[in-house]
């Protein structure tokens, strides 16, 4: 039997009312799944409307079946039997009963699921919501436990840090972040500058966009949109690296060889980025003064009379107490990063998701801990 | 009642200057059970990435039922892919998917078929492969072997002629390696496709294969062929012998 071409035309089918309760089905031609869609859906209706106690399939002058042919038997068969007639096909070549005989109607009838779903009610739901969020939060202290005390083992015994891996984090969480970093504080700086520009300027007051933009800067735009970029950046590298070392079962296998993930990858990490995110915020600090230069130019003021309105309004504390801040986000954007890739899931979407998870969880977690910061700074009065 | 399904002429396969197959050619017949063999890196799976149009031949031509798979293109090619069925070494089963809808997609892209009737479809070719009963797990729920299974019932959803196992075996414990070959052969027998197979599994060799030709990484051209029990027994090159006495004698010492 020689397989026809997908392009071949499709069987025919001729329907053959032999008495009151027998039909007959007629079928002519090649069957397969590219054949078969016309004559089966026909099939379907012809029985649906003669209803028939016996029903019978006149295969002998089919010239090719495939599985996709049985299938229409099989599915004919499981109708007919549904709706309580005899189901019989005769005249099949060896080849294609033999094929036929391969397949049990009965085990691929659809399984009755219906008895099987059980749908929760809302106290159940609320309960696995709680216990999951009590999990979560389980997972989350155990991990800032394991991370602290691997730092304070690491700076104990600073010549067993992975210092080659804390160089390579360093080049590509801060080195090359730079541009991204430039380029953001920049325009925000710029754009800050613009819009309180506009009001101030009715008071006459555009002078004072200085000390507006660098008390911004330096205690909470600077640190934030640096610390955000770098998170949207090596926040998700790192969740992607380690999650993909999950899916390899790299982590399992540092696991067996006695070697603590916690130490051997997140440590270098949280360190790489402890040194950097500082740095990075002096440098993005500096840009966002730099776009605010640019609007000062603007509207008529020299450098000179900028810097100096900027000495006048910032203080040491103002940017230590951002910059010490930054510490806090280095650690989150790390930590954060590295445990959702080493949560990750089995299958393909699992990495793609625990890098969004880093990021997500990062941000919120870097605006609850810039609102604490903020109340301390307030009542220590800095 | 030889007809050539699958010709290779002449073909070279190569990674830029690195010349992994050298001027080979043969012939797969139609409903045999043909076996690419031969030791690590001697190019088997390139060459089966040749055939399945994956990767273009250096020079030389691979054609699949008359039709050469590397010059085709858009609909032509289409066409082509639709009568060969692949099932990858690790399964590429889509993760995102159940079993049963893997096997359902190329179905619901190449066929007008109702859903039901695409769905009874796919029941069948699982049922085919022992796997009814695990149709709604996904695939990181199931055992190797089973995904082994599950990827032929997908590579056979089309009912294509030709179906390309690459190392069906590899990885699997002996029992489930044996009923794979057995499934092999029942699938041969009773649906006539012509299965090109990939593997090093001596034992499956012996079990499956009608013809084999074995590939040699020294000489990057094919270095014996034909029946794998008259080549163990009377093969009088080294490799070829190395290559199936050395199991042989683990076997006997055992």
């Amino acid at each position: 039997m020689t397989k026809p071409h997908s392009t071949t035309s499709p069987p025919s089918l001729q329907t053959i009312t032999e008495d009151n309760s027998t039909l007959k089905l007629k079928i002519k031609g090649a069957l397969n799944a590219y054949t078969t869609s016309k004559i089966w859906t026909d099939s379907l209706t012809a029985i649906k409307t003669a209803k028939p106690s016996q029903l019978v399939v006149d295969g002998s002058e089919i010239d090719y079946c495939d599985t996709a042919g049985i299938a229409f038997f099989t599915n004919l068969q499981i109708r007919q039997e549904q709706l309580g007639g005899n189901f019989k096909v005769e005249g099949l070549s060896d080849e294609i009963n033999k094929l036929y005989k391969l397949f049990d109607a009965e085990q691929l009838k659809e399984p009755d699921v219906s008895d099987s779903i059980h749908t929760e009610n809302k106290i159940e739901a609320a309960g696995r919501w709680g216990y999951e969020a009590w999990e979560e939060i389980q997972v989350n202290i155990i991990f800032t436990g394991r991370v602290t005390v691997a730092l304070i083992k690491a700076i104990l015994r600073p010549d067993k840090i992975r210092w080659k891996d804390v160089f390579i984090t360093c080049e590509k969480f801060g080195a090359n972040a730079l541009f991204i970093i430039a380029l953001v504080n920049f325009l925000v700086g710029l754009v800050i500058a613009f819009q309180s520009a506009v009001p101030m300027k009715q008071y006459g007051a555009q002078i004072f966009v200085a000390d507006l933009l660098v008390i911004a800067y330096f205690k909470e735009l600077g640190p934030l949109m640096t610390a955000f970029v770098v998170n949207g950046r090596s926040g998700s590298a790192f969740a992607a690296e380690l999650g993909t070392m999950k899916v390899n079962e790299e982590l399992d296998a540092l696991d067996t060889m006695g070697l603590d993930p916690v130490p051997f990858l997140v440590v270098p990490k949280v360190i790489a980025s402890l040194l950097m995110l500082p740095l990075l915020t002096v440098f993005g600090n500096l840009f966002g003064l730099l776009g605010g230069l640019v609007v000062m130019f603007s509207l008529g003021f020299t450098l000179e009379t900028y810097l100096n309105q900027l000495t006048i309004a910032a203080t040491y504390g103002m940017l230590i107490s951002g910059l010490f801040k930054t510490l806090f986000f280095a650690v989150i954007i790390a930590g954060v990063g590295c445990l959702a890739g080493m949560r990750a899931a089995k299958g393909p979407s699992a990495v793609g998701d625990a890098a969004t998870r880093a990021v997500v969880v990062g941000i919120v977690l870097m605006i609850v801990v810039d609102g604490i910061f903020g109340v301390i700074y307030y009542i220590l009065g800095i | 009642m030889d007809k050539k399904i699958i010709n290779v002429k002449e073909f070279t396969a190569a990674y830029g200057d690195n010349v992994i197959i050298d001027n080979i050619s043969f012939d797969v017949i139609k409903g045999e059970k043909f076996v690419i063999l031969g030791g690590s890196g001697c190019g088997k799976s390139t060459l089966l990435k040749h055939m399945i149009g994956l990767y273009r031949p250096a020079h030389g031509s691979i054609l699949i039922e008359g039709d050469d798979i590397a010059k085709a293109y858009g609909q032509d090619r289409i066409e082509i892919l639709k009568n060969i069925g692949v099932a990858y070494q690790l399964g590429a089963l889509f993760g995102s998917m159940t079993v049963l809808e893997n096997v359902m997609l190329p179905l619901e892209e190449y066929t007008d078929l109702k859903k039901d009737a695409i769905d009874l479809i796919a029941r069948m070719k699982l049922s085919l492969v022992g796997l009814t009963g695990s149709e709604e797990k996904s695939p990181s729920e199931l055992s190797g072997g089973m995904i082994k299974r599950a990827a032929l019932a997908r590579a056979m959803a089309l009912d294509p002629d030709i179906l390309f196992l690459d190392e069906p075996s590899a990885g699997l414990d002996p029992i489930t390696s044996a009923e794979l070959d057995q499934l092999i052969n029942q699938l041969a027998k009773s649906l006539g496709v012509t299965f090109v197979i990939v593997t090093h599994e001596l034992n499956s060799i012996y079990n499956i294969a009608d013809r084999v030709i074995m590939l040699d990484k020294d000489t990057k051209g094919i270095i014996a062929s034909g029946d794998p029990k008259y080549l163990r027994d009377n093969s009088d090159i080294p490799i070829v012998q190395k290559f199936f006495k050395r199991q042989t004698d683990e076997q006997l010492d055992s």
